[in-house]
């Protein structure tokens, strides 16, 4: 039956239902206009919260760098703000011209949260500029904390704008099932299409992603400052910006699988055939390039840290450690790294009795995946904490002990990580799911205790002298530009797997894709299609990082007002 | 408990450049020429190989470089080799091996060669949500093998999946069910082996269902290239045949198939 309706609803198509666009084609054209539009507001969306989180720290802390760093950023935001404003422009009138059929099924439902939006947007940008203006007016006392408030304001508009545009694309890919084809559009409760099976889980996966991607940006923009500073003042100043912004980037991305695994699990429920094209079918080599992308951020977040040791006095005592560490993250990166099904030609084939490789086949399946990816996270929570610790003497009497008992729980956490991990290959698939909630636990459990053990026992320590901010060699910096890059390109390659899971439907078995362009790309294109949309945001990037430094001078404090001061933030 | 080197040997083993040489060449030698020597183990793809090498390189850049002394030491040879009269010899044979090198790598690229070349098949693709099978639907999502409910005829059931088993998928799945029958170092894609634990080990039984009555003409788009010669059995065998097959399949390997999260079912 619903056969017959797609075959009526392609036949009510020929009547002007898709646009066409010159040379590059109506969906590319769409791709990169939501794709760039998309990045812009991860940035304005991550680089607020990064900006109100620094301005507590200036004003709790009453370290001013903390207040002019975060002015820095707001600035940055304004020309943002306008970039983002413009790319969905773009993709609004692409959709309406390009796609209209599909454009006036969906704003049929949710005109009036689109209203809302453009409401929010307005008040959004308002905020922005009252809290930009405002900083140097609003600087002390009762007028600062107002001023504070703003930034809040700021990222609660902008998280609700989020949550809204998040409603429209995960009603496209779940929409509630007692959806059909021939369902009115206009009869349909908004609500009941917002608050569809995906929507929550997109809304924390893209919140805690934006903090990543801001921290990333910052990271980015303070290495770039730092390869073109001409003093050693100014270098100082944003080599600890870029410590910051990676420092932020690093944490957020800790806690991030476990919202992206979250998301997954959402998917499958909602529908099992769309959960098996992610992660087990067409699909699923985009899950062997994210696995390397995300090797890279582990081994280069690691790297820049490790380098970071050379200029904290004290520092060298964990040096002999890190290269076991970096034994874990290289053989995690290959575990992960496995596919399941191997790219090989008819001899290999032949040899190996299949697509699965023997041997190796056993790392290409969830269990090792969990595994591996689980030390990693362990691993990286290592090397901050010999970071943090780099120019501390304990002075608290039971430091041994409370030592002893950080390393007892690392290594019960990589204990029940792989416990679970082995476990894993005994028992039915069923069961293997529910130990990724056991193997998370355990890390996270390892992640929060350590933590708070760490800061009690960083109680009153003795420094064993400044950090010497400014003494890192450039390919420091380049590691930065390196997360940044690959960040921006995870978010072009993972956004593309989610969206095309759809496949040939605009809404998921609800409104069919009757257009020329209707079938899944190829990897390839798509690759390219992504490794576009980067360029483009980080060629506009750049040119907003130049337009900072045009406007004024950049924001760094001599030596003389910054204290020496501790690391580890 | 340190090995004790001869001096000579301990001045390379302890520099940086060497080391970084020394585990690139440790890492080659264990994946290509360790790996297959294991017990039940195979040879390892070239694209895997290209994968585990470059993850190994990367590492291996991280450790000489991430801190100034040890890359200070690491980039001394290559200076030396780069400007240094008395390597005028060394430094033309390097140059000329890594010529000779990229011209071989080149040549293996474009040499016309009578193998297939490796494609990224999606062994295992969505399974519609419901199929017609000889005319009438079939839901697969939620479906279980109907013979399992009758606990006390599935030695009967045995019976006659195994006369369908060794009738029709012998000559390509083989006698011990492991891909490797009369007719399977003819084909490509090779026939599933069901013994290893990537294949009906992972999946429900609908879905080996699904595969078993639509073979490779059924194969949705993302399954493509459609070059799979397994026949469409739902012109051969009875809906109760199959299921009869796919439980002696399950019996004889030992695996336990893949059960429906109690929600998705209820969901639908």
């Amino acid at each position: 039956m619903s056969d017959v309706l797609l075959l009526v609803q392609a036949a009510a198509d020929t009547t002007r239902a898709y646009g066409e666009f010159p040379v590059i084609g109506a969906r590319a054209a769409v791709w990169i206009a939501a794709e760039v539009h998309l990045m812009f507001a991860a940035f304005v969306l991550g680089v607020p919260m990064f900006a109100v989180v620094t301005e507590a720290i200036g004003i709790f802390g009453g370290d001013e760098r903390y207040d002019r760093l975060s002015k820095e950023f707001t600035r940055l935001l304004l020309v943002a703000y306008s970039a983002t404003a413009i790319w969905g422009t773009v993709l609004l009138f692409f959709l309406a011209t390009l796609y209209p059929r599909f454009f006036a099924y969906l704003f049929a439902i949710f005109k009036y949260s689109a209203w809302v939006y453009a409401g929010l947007f307005f008040f959004e940008s308002f905020t922005l500029y009252l809290y930009y203006y405002g900083w140097d007016r609003w600087k002390k006392g009762r007028a600062k904390v107002g001023h504070w408030t703003l930034g809040i304001l700021l990222n609660v508009w902008g998280t609700i704008v989020m949550f809204i545009a998040n409603s429209w694309l995960t009603y496209m890919m779940s929409p509630p099932r007692d959806i059909g084809p021939t369902t009115d559009p206009t009869t349909i409760k908004l609500w009941h299409a917002i608050a569809n099976a995906t929507w929550m889980p997109i809304n924390v996966h893209r919140l805690v992603a934006n903090v990543v991607f801001g921290g990333a940006i910052v990271g980015a923009y303070a290495s770039y400052r730092f390869l073109a500073a001409r003093t050693d003042e100014e270098r100082a100043h944003y080599d600890w910006m870029g410590y910051v912004g990676n420092f932020i980037a690093i944490s957020a991305l800790i806690v991030l699988p476990f919202a992206g695994y979250w998301l997954g699990r959402e998917i499958y429920q909602y529908d099992q055939s769309m959960g098996i094209t992610m992660m087990g079918g067409f699909m699923s080599w985009l899950w062997v390039i994210q696995a390397f992308l995300i090797a890279v951020l582990f081994l280069t977040g690691n790297y820049y840290l490790w380098i970071g040791m050379g200029r904290i006095p004290g520092a060298e005592r964990f040096r002999p450690y890190t290269k076991w560490l970096l034994a874990v993250l290289v053989l995690g990166a290959i575990v992960w790294g496995t596919p399941h099904t191997m790219i090989a030609d008819s001899k290999e084939l032949a040899a190996m009795g299949g697509s699965h490789h023997p041997f190796l086949g056993a790392l290409g399946v969830m269990s090792a995946k969990n595994t591996a990816v689980n030390l990693m996270i362990l691993t990286t929570f290592l090397s901050f904490l010999m970071y943090r610790r780099g120019n501390m003497r304990l002075v608290v009497p039971w430091a041994r002990a409370g030592t002893m008992i950080q390393a007892a729980m690392f290594a019960i956490a990589a204990g029940v990580v792989l416990f679970y991990g082995i476990r894993g290959y005994f028992v039915d698939a069923i069961v293997r799911i529910g130990f990724s909630v056991y193997q998370v636990l355990a890390v996270l459990a390892c992640i929060a205790g350590v933590t708070v053990i760490d800061i009690l026992l960083g109680r009153g320590a003795q420094s064993l002298g400044a950090i010497q901010w400014g003494k890192m060699p450039p390919r420091s910096q380049y590691a930065l530009f390196i997360l940044a890059v690959t960040f921006t390109w995870l978010m072009g390659l993972m956004g593309f797997a989610r969206s095309g899971v759809r496949q040939y439907w605009h809404v998921w078995q609800v409104m069919q894709d009757t257009s020329k362009y209707a079938a899944t790309p190829a990897l390839g294109y798509a690759s390219k299609m992504i490794s576009l949309c980067v360029l483009i945001f980080l060629s506009l990037v750049a040119f907003v990082f130049w337009l900072g430094g045009l406007a004024e001078k950049s924001t760094f404090v001599s030596a003389g007002e910054g204290k020496a001061r501790h690391v580890g933030h | 408990m340190s090995l004790r080197l001869p001096p000579a040997l301990r001045r390379y083993a302890e520099h940086p450049f060497w080391q970084a040489v020394g585990l690139l060449v440790l890492a080659y030698v264990v994946v290509v020429f360790v790996i297959p020597l294991l017990p039940g183990s195979a040879i390892v793809p070239k694209s895997v190989v290209l994968q585990y090498m470059a993850t190994v390189l990367v590492g291996v850049l991280i450790y000489v470089s991430d801190n100034e002394e040890r890359w200070a030491r690491f980039k001394e040879p290559l200076g030396a080799l780069a400007t240094e009269p008395r390597l005028k010899l060394v430094r033309g044979v390097v140059l000329a091996g890594v010529t000779g090198l990229v011209g071989l790598v080149t040549y293996g690229q474009v040499r016309t060669t009578v193998a297939a070349p490796p494609n990224l098949r999606s062994i295992h693709p969505a399974p519609p949500t419901e199929i017609t099978f000889r005319g009438h639907s079939v839901t697969l999502t939620g479906l279980d093998n109907p013979l399992r409910q009758h606990p006390e005829s599935a030695a009967a059931h045995l019976v006659v999946g195994k006369r369908i088993y060794y009738q029709n998928c012998l000559p390509c799945h083989g006698d011990h069910l492991d891909g490797q029958g009369h007719y399977a170092s003819g084909f490509n894609p090779i026939p599933a082996n069901f013994q290893d634990n990537g294949t009906i080990a992972q999946l429900t039984e609908s879905f080996v269902f699904w595969r078993i009555a639509k073979g490779g003409p059924g194969l949705p788009r993302e399954g493509t290239p459609w070059n799979s010669a397994m026949p469409r059995w739902e012109d051969f065998l009875t809906e109760r045949e199959i299921w009869s097959v796919i439980l002696f399949l399950y019996d004889q390997t030992g695996w336990t198939p893949r059960t429906w999260e109690k929600t998705v079912s209820s969901e639908r």
